[in-house]
């Protein structure tokens, strides 16, 4: 199952980030570097490590059939951040944390770790079993701003949470046909 | 009738008072701003003070992604606080804050969206089975205010439901057709002998005055970000753009009445920078919600008015009233394609009207929205990748549910009354909710359930949850607190919708039903203040 930038548009739309998603190129999601100026707003904090990381988590997260996750991730993360300043530090920060993680247990920063060992750090840092919590503790805030932010694209996108068997999810404006046909449509 | 100023544009900050206003209205719900809207194209001078803010559109996004997901626990609508508290108390408690919206708009920024009229039998219920009061008029009376009321809220409904009360012409906009459940359903429904039909809803079937169609974002209910569904803002538009004044975040503190206690003359209201100001007009409408309105009359208590304005009859605040949840949920070994929209497409009202007085009545909805949505079950796992999706495929895709609302008649120890140990913060004693249920309302759940469990064991389904006469739980309709009626000695307001006590104020909401009936009220509260509007109207 490809998931398409049109996918991760179509949750930037959803989301409100609609306007800046509608460019031709958001600025960070073609995220050339973590330096790049972004005008006033300074530094974009989530640049092309951050990037690699949450492309490395949703690797983990999202089922295995699926395909086109970096520029999925990419294309979504990037419009989030350019909409939002704030978004982009608490990414940015949990990224941060995670990484910190990697090196210290593993050895490693996260995106550099194999993919079995990606999947361990997010159980023993307790990633999967923590409420999400903004401003909380390091594992609650990966799981709000980085696992839960890459889940929410994916199920609340007609891809993902097609794979379930809903293609016009909540969230998603997908029209007023959908709910009329049968399972063979 | 003074010419409102043209430069005194609603969108200033301005919070002070206009200096010639004909009519003051106090809250900007679908009541409050339907009188509004109607009277200030009658070229009326029109001041609305609402309690709480003004949400700006472009933030109904961010709203639904709060809603959707998980640790963003911050409220959609702003409510709790000080501001909000209540106490709940008589034996079942309601969750007051769940169940409104204070702002521009009110509670229908929240709501779900269904509309439909009362039956005759509603506004005849002693008369007929013996059982609560008769409404002081009838549906005829009620009739082309209800068809007025769909044309203002844009009403998407078919003509084909055999049990509905006589109607004139068709609703405004198409039917949304049946969903692809309904039709699983229907096949049962149709071997057990019970006719289903469509559901009239406030959301816009097709494009209309510009507003968006509805596009299935699904989550109507509590937020729709693309404008189909109905909100009050609409018709704050439309008086605003006949010249009237809205005033966001000015809580009503109280009303002052002259020396002889026959007029209100001012409605105190508070400012965000802790000023007081006073509202003075020749004309109120309080419209501020089945548990604020009786408060303010409460907390409005004078020399002339010791146990509350306008309760000579000492019944404000009584009678309240909500409908009570029903329902059955479970599997099916096929998909039902719930959660692509957030609105029913199909009810059964065969169960409405009351056959004696054995029972209240039952509404039955059929739902398009059972089990949870895939983001619901992922952003709550405790597994990732494959096993996620493997969870997430368990919990979606074959479940289904049936819904009910049940009546719930009037009694007098159902009441909102002040708790003068608490404050707000502004110093007013809170409302306290007193709520309970009687042998009869709880039988009537428990017919409700049997024949949803009917249905779906008629589809083969795996029943796995009840919602009964011990689970249940309000649906945030609160009715009957100032109730109308011709006699001044036991209701507050006559059938022209004013007071029985002060010649110039108006109650417009679903504080005035007799009876709640188990429709969703909110067509009738538009039907009522057009009617209160015009009742108004005849005396500026
Ligand atoms: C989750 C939910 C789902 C619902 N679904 C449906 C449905 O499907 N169909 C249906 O018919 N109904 C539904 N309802 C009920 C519907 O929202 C209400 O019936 C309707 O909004 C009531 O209108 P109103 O104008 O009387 O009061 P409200 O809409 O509650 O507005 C009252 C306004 O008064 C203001 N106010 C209160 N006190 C003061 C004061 N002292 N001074 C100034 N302003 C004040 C408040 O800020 C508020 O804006 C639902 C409600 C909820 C919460
Ligand atoms: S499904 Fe509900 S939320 Fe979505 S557009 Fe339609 S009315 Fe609005």
């Amino acid at each position: 199952m490809e998931l398409t930038r049109r996918d991760a548009l179509a949750v930037l739309v959803a989301a409100g980030a609609g306007s800046l998603a509608g460019c031709a190129a958001p600025r960070a999601s073609d995220g050339d570097a973590g330096t790049g100026d972004a005008g006033d707003a300074g530094p974009v904090p989530v640049g092309d490590s951050e990037m690699e990381t949450l492309v490395a988590v949703a690797e983990v997260v999202y089922p295995s059939a699926v395909d086109g996750v970096p520029k999925f991730v990419r294309t979504y993360t990037g419009g989030r951040v350019d909409a939002d300043d704030a978004y982009a530090r608490g990414v940015a920060a949990a990224v941060g944390s995670l990484d910190e993680y990697a090196e210290e247990f593993h050895g490693d920063r996260y995106a550099a770790l194999s993919e079995s060992t990606r999947r361990e750090a997010l159980d023993y840092m307790s990633v999967d079993v923590v409420d999400p919590v903004p401003d909380g503790t390091a594992a609650q805030r990966v799981r709000h701003y980085v696992v839960n932010e890459l889940l929410y694209a994916f199920y609340t996108s007609p891809t993902g949470a097609g794979l379930a068997g809903l293609e016009n999810p909540p969230g998603h404006p997908g029209g007023t046909e959908s709910y009329r046909e049968g399972p063979g449509r | 009738m003074s010419d409102g100023p043209a430069d005194e544009s609603a969108a200033a900050p301005d919070r002070t008072p206009s200096p010639r206003a004909d009519v003051c209205v106090v809250g900007a719900g679908p009541a409050g701003s339907l009188v509004a809207a109607r009277l200030s194209r009658a070229e009326y001078d029109v001041v609305v003070l609402d309690a709480g803010p003004r949400f700006d559109p472009d933030e109904r996004s961010d709203r639904m992604e709060r809603h959707l997901r998980p640790g963003l626990d911050e409220p959609i609508w702003g409510m709790g606080g000080e501001r909000d508290a209540y106490s709940s108390s008589g034996g079942r408690s309601y969750p007051l804050n769940a169940a409104r919206v204070k702002g521009v708009g009110g509670s229908t920024l929240h709501w779900q969206g269904m509309v439909m009229r009362l039956h005759e039998q509603d506004f005849e219920l002693d008369s007929s089975v013996g059982l609560g009061a008769d409404w002081p008029l009838d549906y005829e009376d009620l009739r082309p205010y209800y068809a007025a009321a769909e044309r203002e809220l844009n009403v998407s409904g078919a003509s084909d439901n055999p049990f509905a009360p006589p109607r004139e012409r068709p609703h405004p906009l198409p039917a949304f057709p049946p969903s692809y459940s309904d039709s699983l359903f229907a096949e049962a429904c149709e071997t057990l002998e019970i006719a289903t039909h469509s559901v009239p809803n406030a959301r816009n079937s097709e494009p209309v005055d510009g507003q968006s169609a509805c596009v299935g974002y699904g989550t109507c209910d509590p937020v729709c970000p693309s404008g189909a569904k109905y909100d009050a803002t609409r018709h704050v538009e439309r008086a605003e753009a006949n010249g009237a004044r809205v005033l966001d975040r000015v809580p009503v503190q109280r009303l002052e009445h002259d020396g002889a206690g026959d007029r209100v003359t001012a409605a105190v209201y508070a400012t965000p920078d802790g000023e007081e100001h006073r509202q003075t007009a020749r004309e109120f409408v309080v419209a501020a919600g089945g548990v604020e309105t009786p408060r303010l009359l409460l907390l409005s208590a004078s020399e002339a008015y010791p146990d509350g304005l306008a309760n000579s009859s000492g019944v404000v605040g009584r009678y309240f009233m909500d409908h009570l949840f029903a329902g059955v949920g479970g599997t099916l070994d096929e998909p039902t394609r719930q959660k692509h929209v957030g609105f029913n497409t199909t009810e059964s009202h065969q169960f409405y009207d009351r056959p004696d007085d054995s029972r209240t009545a039952i509404k039955l909805e059929f739902l398009n929205y059972a089990g949870p949505a895939p983001a619901d079950v992922a952003l709550g796992a405790d597994v990732f990748g494959d096993a996620l999706l493997e969870r997430v495929r368990d919990a979606y895709g074959n479940r289904v549910a049936m819904g009910a609302l049940v009546e719930q008649l009037p009694r007098a120890e159902n009441r909102v009354r002040l708790d003068p140990s608490r404050t707000d913060d502004h110093g007013n004693p809170v409302p306290d909710v007193v709520w309970s249920l009687d042998d009869r309302t709880r039988r009537t759940l428990e017919r409700a359930n049997e024949i949803q469990r009917a249905v779906l064991t008629e589809m083969g389904a795996d029943v796995k949850w009840t919602v009964g006469p011990e689970n249940t739980g309000p649906a945030y309709h609160h009715m009957g607190t100032t109730r109308m009626g011709t006699d001044p000695k036991t209701s507050v307001v006559s059938p022209r919708l004013r007071t029985h006590d002060l010649s110039n104020l108006t109650l417009a909401g679903s504080s005035v039903f007799v009876t709640g009936g188990a429709m969703n009220p909110t067509l009738t509260i538009a039907a009522l203040a057009l009617k209160a509007a015009d009742h108004v109207s005849e005396r500026l």
